[in-house]
């Protein structure tokens, strides 16, 4: 295997990897908040019992993602020299924005909640999460700020061999950034959501702690459900902008390769890329693909074959993630509606709280496919239109990427495994006896 | 002129970065030699509980100012240090998880192996950045394309290993004064009696790094062409003395103040040095990466040198106000009380 090839495979593990922990991270980081604003508001000890039992969680979770998340940044120079170069005038400058803006405030003020409980006021602890919250959700939108340029680079001039930066502005503020930036947070956030209700569910059929998991419960249904809504509409909206902005991605996402008006959606496809047609093809609905782009049944759809195949992504590929993305949150949407549908009835719901337990991997198995589509579909260009992957890549010893990717796989899942470990432990543990309020009837139900 | 001052802003960067992770770091390397129990230990590592995960963001900015302002640097040398970095990598993971996963289960195995991490995660970043940045103020072997031809190997060779020795013992006298003023009683007696220790070797490595600059660099010829910036080795040297005058007298935080004064100025004086390369090649001069060749556009420099005059003094007002409001001294009882590791 070759520098490049090696550096993209250690590029996705460990994205991946790093993408296991960051949507729990910006997700329950604002429901700690919430149920720590509710122990504050209402004084009811039992929410603050819920604040820590989840709080342990999260810290859990949040170390790994901060740890691996430096890798990425170190990766751009070590792996992606020959990018760096070229696009660090408008990129470098929005991960430094990132680390001044946000990054030192979320890494400060964990430290300050965790270890805070005592030495501040309960207001100014709250608010010490909720700028974790926030700070750790503006970090996001910075990083997503850069990956949304690499897909679709605007404000920027061609000079001195490199794109530099013409209008920042533009670049901060594009709909593409935007929608890309909502869609991955909402993603996130509905993710916590699963967590919170597939422990808090566990905990409810055991009957242990009934009326503090009642109470986070009812908390994750409301935030998850309106979260799931919100991402199924609002993810219509990123197809759409594809249309324009990415066209050979959305063709691959649909494994449509003929451009033609009134492109039916076909529910049932299989791509056969060598004959660059479809082995499959049945139940179509007609005009679909035209309208969800145009919201015109007859609007013109550019299809693969516009584009010369060296210029096209993986279409099998592009096509499953997206496919499996839709149709794993169209099934989070229904778990959602019925959990908050019963939510306030929950102890008598065995078979609802016998499923959500097992919903806790399908949405990150939804947003890893989700970045997993984004980035395959933005192939074969590193930076869409602009350089293509094979010239971003450093020149260096293959060897050294060979070692450093059987390191990442070696510490990676032992860390992985460990974390998984604890996060499972404690989350089946419970909340710890110092914790427990000391008046309200906690045990079992 | 905004090469110039992002070069400054390059240097202070790393400088606030050495001391601030300089102590955590110090601490995790010295902290199992200086306890018994695991009280002990706990105490030790509490002792940077809510500090350490905020100085590795300098790191991260450090880096990010590298990338942002001179992309050309940034690429040539990551890429060249591609071993060295991924193993500071590494090592900060595996330091950064064992703090919170060490107390996470009960048993001596166990936090073995996340004390072994934490030692292991503190002594070689402190190593590593020490043997990098003497090699960076020794010129490496970069040709005209960026491409380091020399290996990890030719990074120790003996100005590189004092540079690197040099950040050890720095580092550890730093966290050792930083657990003297974090600590009381039996504990802080034997940080103090370490520290006292490690001043001296401080001072031997130190004398013998500037020693050794002046024939495997061109640091002190650079900085004598502008003798204003002779100050700062002096600073340094001053700080240095300082944090054993105020050990002696009892005053632990200025002793790990001095201390700080003592990094910062070592830093600058090493940057100082450099000016303008930023990668000086030890191949051929005009293929040395410099803030001039190396920066990026004008306008990316501005708007940048806006974000950082808004934002980093706010970072330094809430940081500041951490180390204040966590600065009461650890012991076994505050630890039974409140959150700890």
């Amino acid at each position: 295997m070759d520098t490049l090839l090696l550096s993209r495979l250690q590029f996705a593990v460990t994205t991946w990897f790093h993408y296991l922990f960051v949507p729990l991270t910006l997700g329950l980081s604002f429901l700690v908040a919430i149920l720590e604003t509710a122990y504050v508001r209402t004084g009811d000890e039992e929410y603050k019992t819920a604040t820590k039992f989840f709080g342990k969680l999260f810290l859990i979770n949040f170390a790994i993602g901060i740890v691996t998340g430096i890798t990425l940044e170190f990766q751009f120079g070590t792996n992606w020299s020959q990018y760096s170069k070229f696009v660090g005038d408008i990129f470098g400058s929005l991960l430094a924005v990132e680390a001044t803006v946000a990054f030192f405030l979320e890494s400060t003020f964990i430290g300050v909640w965790f270890f805070g409980w005592k030495k501040l006021s309960p207001k100014l602890h709250c608010g010490a999460i909720w700028i974790v919250a926030i700070a750790s959700n503006i970090s996001a939108f910075w990083i997503i700020v850069a990956n949304a340029w690499m897909q679709h680079p605007v404000g920027y001039v061609m000079r001195n061999g490199r794109a530099e930066l013409a209008d920042f502005f533009a670049v901060i503020t594009q709909k593409f950034a935007i929608l890309e930036y909502v869609h991955t947070v909402g993603g996130a956030w509905l993710l916590g959501g699963f967590f919170v209700l597939g422990i808090s569910a566990w905990h409810i059929a055991r009957g242990s702690h009934v009326s503090i998991f009642r109470k986070s419960f009812k908390v994750a249904a409301i935030w998850t459900l309106v979260f799931c809504v919100f991402e199924m509409f609002q993810g219509h909206l990123n197809a759409e902008i594809l249309g324009t902005a990415q066209p050979t991605k959305l063709a691959a996402m649909e494994s449509h390769w003929n451009t033609a008006n009134d492109v039916p959606m076909y529910l049932i496809a299989w791509p056969d890329e060598k004959n660059e047609t479809n082995a499959i093809e049945a139940l179509p609905i007609p005009g679909l693909m035209s309208f969800l782009v145009h919201y015109n049944p007859h609007g013109q759809v550019q299809g693969l074959k516009a584009v010369p195949k060296q210029d096209r992504p993986p279409v099998l590929a592009t096509f499953l993630s997206f496919r499996l993305m839709v149709a794993l949150g169209i099934l989070l949407f229904w778990v959602a509606l019925w959990a908050f549908w019963k939510r306030k009835e929950i102890e008598g719901q065995p078979l609802l709280l016998k499923i959500l337990p097992w919903m806790i991997p399908v949405p990150y198995l939804a947003n890893q496919i989700g970045w997993t589509l984004a980035e395959v579909g933005r192939q074969p260009w590193i930076v869409y239109g602009l350089m293509r992957t094979e010239h971003g890549v450093s020149k260096i010893d293959a060897v050294q990427v060979a070692s450093s990717l059987g390191a990442f796989f070696l510490v990676y899942s032992l860390l992985g495994a460990v974390d998984f470990y604890l996060i499972w432990t404690y989350a089946r543990k419970g909340p710890l006896p110092e914790t427990l309020p000391t008046t309200s009837n906690t045990g079992k139900a | 002129m905004l090469e110039t001052i992002w070069f400054s802003i390059w240097g202070v960067a790393w400088a606030v970065y050495f001391m601030l992770d300089g102590f955590d770091l110090g601490m995790g390397t010295l902290y199992p030699f200086l306890t018994r129990t695991d009280t002990e230990k706990r105490i030790f590592i509490n002792a940077i509980g809510p500090f350490w995960d905020g100085n590795e963001v300098w790191l991260i900015t450090a880096g990010g100012v590298t990338f942002a302002a001179f992309p050309l640097a940034y690429a040539t040398m990551f890429s060249g240090l591609y071993t060295p970095l991924m193993m500071l990598l590494f090592a900060l993971i595996l330091r950064g998880v064992a703090f919170e996963f060490r107390g996470k289960v009960d048993s001596v195995g166990w936090r073995k192996v996340w004390d072994f991490c934490i030692v292991f995660g503190s002594f070689v970043p402190a190593l590593l950045l020490g043997v990098a940045f003497a090699n960076l103020f020794a010129g490496i072997p970069v040709d005209k394309e960026g491409i380091n031809h020399g290996n990890l190997l030719t990074l120790l060779n003996p100005y590189g290993l004092v540079g690197g020795v040099f950040f050890v013992v720095m580092f550890l006298h730093h966290g050792a004064l930083w657990l003297v003023a974090k600590t009381r009683d039996t504990l802080q007696i034997r940080a103090a009696q370490a520290a006292s220790k490690l001043w001296v070797v401080t001072l031997l490595v130190a004398v013998a790094f500037l020693v050794h600059t002046w024939f495997a660099t061109r640091l002190w010829q650079n900085l004598l062409t502008r003798p204003v910036f002779l100050a700062l080795p002096l600073l340094a040297v001053v700080g240095l003395v300082a944090s054993r005058v105020f050990l002696l007298k009892g005053r632990f935080w200025p002793a790990w103040g001095a201390s700080s004064l003592f990094i910062v100025m070592a830093t600058l004086f090493g940057v100082a040095g450099m000016f303008p390369n930023i990668i000086a090649s030890s191949l051929d001069p005009a293929a040395s990466v410099t803030a001039f060749n190396a920066a990026s556009s004008p306008l990316t420099l501005k708007i940048m040198l806006g974000v950082v005059l808004v934002f980093l003094p706010v970072v330094i007002a809430y940081q500041t106000w951490v180390y204040v409001h966590f600065s009461d001294p650890v012991t076994e009882k505050s630890l039974s009380e409140g959150p700890s590791y």
